[in-house]
């Protein structure tokens, strides 16, 4: 940043030298910021490897590695079934939210009708207000309903709540694509289905795959609704899960909690960086567009 | 039909059919499309009508009581607390009485669609035409209506999952709804905006409420603030041209944002635990004395905003690095002709276009430090305890105190009351952001 000369040969010595130590600096402080970052993780996998139960008694390098902790996650606990729960609700949360967010940002996008605006307007509010006001509300239209304490119930509040932020997001999107393809596509007689499928769905990909991923990994994180709305041990999903580990009793779980963290985090992660492209993108439109 | 319809319809006969038709649709669903020859859809609507009148009008009924009373029986319980009267249950005939309201709604909204299809059909015949056949009005329903049929699921979730939820919340303000006056034991009643006002003059609500809120925004500022110069950082100096693996360094910093965060949270909650937190072990070894980071309310602040850096800085290097890898060489190029230092380079050629680029998330993000509850919650609970006030912790802000006025301590109508503040302080920012951006007022330039 201090000299972006191209002809460093001009350069006199004295800035040679600035030059080299502005370099040497820029290096020792990406080193140490790479420490502080990786450290936790490191610091929760080794946790993980530790023999030994408590936080206290898991030294930073510890005598030997062990894989109990996982084993006994998976055969002492309800590990593996809150997993399969959070699978199922991200399933299932991706591909209705998608669904009803897509084909109601494609009616946004490409249709004029009595009430757009209006519609446009309403759903801006909406995203306004914060997300567990209705809490009471939900807990007890999903009592009414039987859906408490049940899966679908939690992937319906879900859905529900995805729209409005992402209708208008995709609808910017939409609203940026190019008609002259749809307008040769009518000409050729193609129904409005078909022009949704054959040529507004390959050219969105990208927005697609942002709605896609944030409705998948949402569920993973989410613990306000997870908690209010699942009871019973068995139905739980990790977030409230692994939050119970190290909240409960004193942390005499918290090898436990290691191990079921370390394998929460690899998938999602991995899953992150393959697709930061998109989500960086995404995000930038979200907060242009509304 | 009725006597004014006649005269004005003989003075003049080409508006007959379609008067006539309104004004029969309006009367009963589905008369005016039997009179303009419609049958089939005259006799749904009118099935519609029918079905609704005989079979929901006790509903209906009941449901406006229920959201006007909000019960008149109250539970009777004998002797040994077993209940011989079950009595109402105000918050279910509040929520039943929103549901109702909501669907005379889609009713009204139906019954105005018919009384100007019958309009419109009416016209048609009054001017030669031809009334469509069912057959045809479903075709032309698919056609024009396209966009409502692509709407409706999206409608009647939105309607039911975040509407209805949060009209009642709003209604909620409004009530006299928490400890002890709790259904079914007891009834609730409206009260007005008696909460708003208790909030601000009743000391120990307003202490809270004040300490909590000066609380929140200094932690949204600091929050948002220090991610995005420690991004900015970040960013310009993997940029320096003479720096190698760039890329490298980038998927290095930005794990922490690709990590799930309650995951990183809670991680950090035990590394700054107090007694056998490594931090503080660390610390016992270097001969310092540990640091009460999560027990004393200053230390819990200074613990809160460092941890936020960590997750927050790799969102903004992320996107400056986008940024400024994007801008034009000759840019500098130029500067240089004209004797420009590294220093004169940054702060008049990359800032200002960074700042461009990142201004409007810079408000999202305030937006969202603002209402970051996962980071408040999982991270300090809101605590240390503060005895100062009512329900909150040190380091509570509104939302987090929300969610333990409302799941915690029942108090539904004060969180519902601070909900609505915190509605209004969004949307101030929301509407400045949005209307920055001009997104609203050019979307209807594409066609």
């Amino acid at each position: 940043m201090t000299n972006p000369t191209r002809k460093q040969r001009s350069l006199s010595p004295g800035m040679r030298l600035r030059e080299n130590l502005v370099v040497a600096s820029i290096y020792i402080i990406l080193i140490l910021t790479a420490i502080f970052v990786i450290y936790p993780v490191v610091w929760i996998v080794l946790g993980s490897m530790n023999p030994g139960d408590t936080l206290f008694s898991s030294a930073f390098i510890p005598d030997h590695l062990t894989l109990d902790h996982y084993k006994r996650l998976i055969a002492d606990t309800d590990y593996v079934l809150w997993y399969k729960n959070t699978l199922f609700i991200a399933t299932m949360n991706m591909i209705i939210s998608t669904f009803l967010i897509v084909t109601s940002a494609y009616a946004f996008s490409r249709f004029r009708f009595p009430g757009r605006r209006k519609g446009l307007m309403a759903m801006l509010v909406l995203q306004m207000f914060p997300g567990f006001m209705g809490m009471i509300a939900i807990y007890i239209l999903l009592l009414q309903l039987n859906l408490l304490d049940n899966h679908w119930g939690l992937i319906l509040v879900y859905a529900g709540g995805s729209i409005p932020f992402g209708a208008w997001l995709v609808k910017g999107y939409f609203d940026g694509l190019p008609r002259s393809l749809e307008e040769a596509a009518k000409i050729d007689g193609a129904s409005n289905t078909t022009i949704f499928f054959k040529v507004m769905m390959p050219l969105s990909i990208p927005i697609l795959t942002f709605i896609a991923v944030n409705n998948f990994i949402g569920p993973w994180m989410d613990f306000i609704f997870a908690r209010l709305v699942l009871r019973s041990n068995e139905n739980k999903t990790l977030a409230i899960g692994l939050f119970e580990m190290v909240t409960g009793r004193g942390n005499t779980e918290f090898t436990l909690f290691a191990a079921g963290a370390v394998l929460v985090a690899v998938p999602i992660t991995i899953l992150f960086l393959f697709l930061q492209k998109y989500i960086i993108e995404g995000l930038k439109a979200g907060a242009n567009k509304g | 039909m009725s006597p004014q319809i006649n005269p004005s319809a003989a003075k003049k006969p080409q508006m007959k059919r379609s008067v006539i038709g309104a004004v029969l649709s309006a009367l009963f669903m589905g008369l005016g499309q039997l009179y303009n020859r419609q049958y089939m859809k005259g006799i749904l609507y009118a099935v519609l009508e029918l079905f609704i009148i005989v079979v929901w009008y006790k509903p209906i009924m009941n449901g406006l009581w229920g959201l006007y009373t909000l019960g008149e029986q109250q539970q009777v319980r004998g002797a040994r607390g077993r209940i011989t009267e079950q009595g109402d249950h105000s918050i279910f005939l509040m929520i039943e009485g929103v549901i109702v309201v909501l669907v005379l709604l889609v009713i009204l909204l139906v019954y105005i669609r018919n009384i100007i299809d019958a309009y419109k059909t009416g016209k048609m015949i009054d001017e030669g035409g031809q009334p469509k056949t069912f057959a045809e009005s479903m075709r032309n329903a698919w056609d024009n209506g396209y966009a409502y049929i692509l709407l409706t699921p999206a409608f009647f979730f939105t309607l039911f999952l975040t509407v209805l939820p949060l009209v009642f919340g709003i209604l909620i303000a409004f009530t006299n709804y928490a400890a002890p006056v709790l259904p079914p034991l007891r009834l609730v009643d409206w009260v007005g905006f008696q909460t708003f006002i208790n909030l601000f003059r009743l000391e120990i609500w307003s202490n809270t409420f004040y300490g909590v809120l000066w609380w929140t925004i200094i932690w949204s500022i600091l929050a948002t603030i220090t991610t995005f110069f420690v991004g900015l950082f970040y960013a310009v100096i993997i940029n320096h041209k003479r720096i190698r693996y760039k890329k490298l360094w980038r998927t290095i910093f930005i794990l922490p944002w690709a990590i799930p965060q309650f995951i990183s949270i809670l991680i950090f909650r035990n590394i700054f635990n107090g007694q056998f937190g490594p931090i503080n072990q660390y610390l016992v070894k270097l001969g310092l004395d540990p640091i009460p980071w999560l027990s004393d309310p200053t230390w819990a602040k200074i613990a809160l905003v460092m941890v936020n850096i960590w997750f927050g800085f790799p969102f903004w290097m992320a996107l400056m690095s986008g940024v400024l890898t994007s801008i034009d060489r000759d840019m500098f190029e130029a500067a240089e002709v004209d004797g420009a230092n590294g220093w004169q380079k940054f702060w008049k050629i990359s800032f200002p276009l960074v700042m461009f680029a990142t201004a409007p998330l810079l408000i999202m993000g305030f937006a969202g430090n603002f209402n970051n509850f996962n980071m408040i919650y999982l991270f300090t609970q809101g605590g240390p305890a503060n005895i100062a006030y009512s329900y909150a912790g040190s380091t509570d802000i509104l939302i987090s105190w929300i969610y333990k006025l409302t799941l915690e301590q029942n108090q539904y109508n004060m969180a519902s009351v601070v909900s609505i503040l915190i509605f209004v302080i969004v949307a101030i920012f929301s509407i400045y952001n949005f209307r920055k951006t001009r997104a609203f007022k050019e979307e209807d330039m594409i066609q």
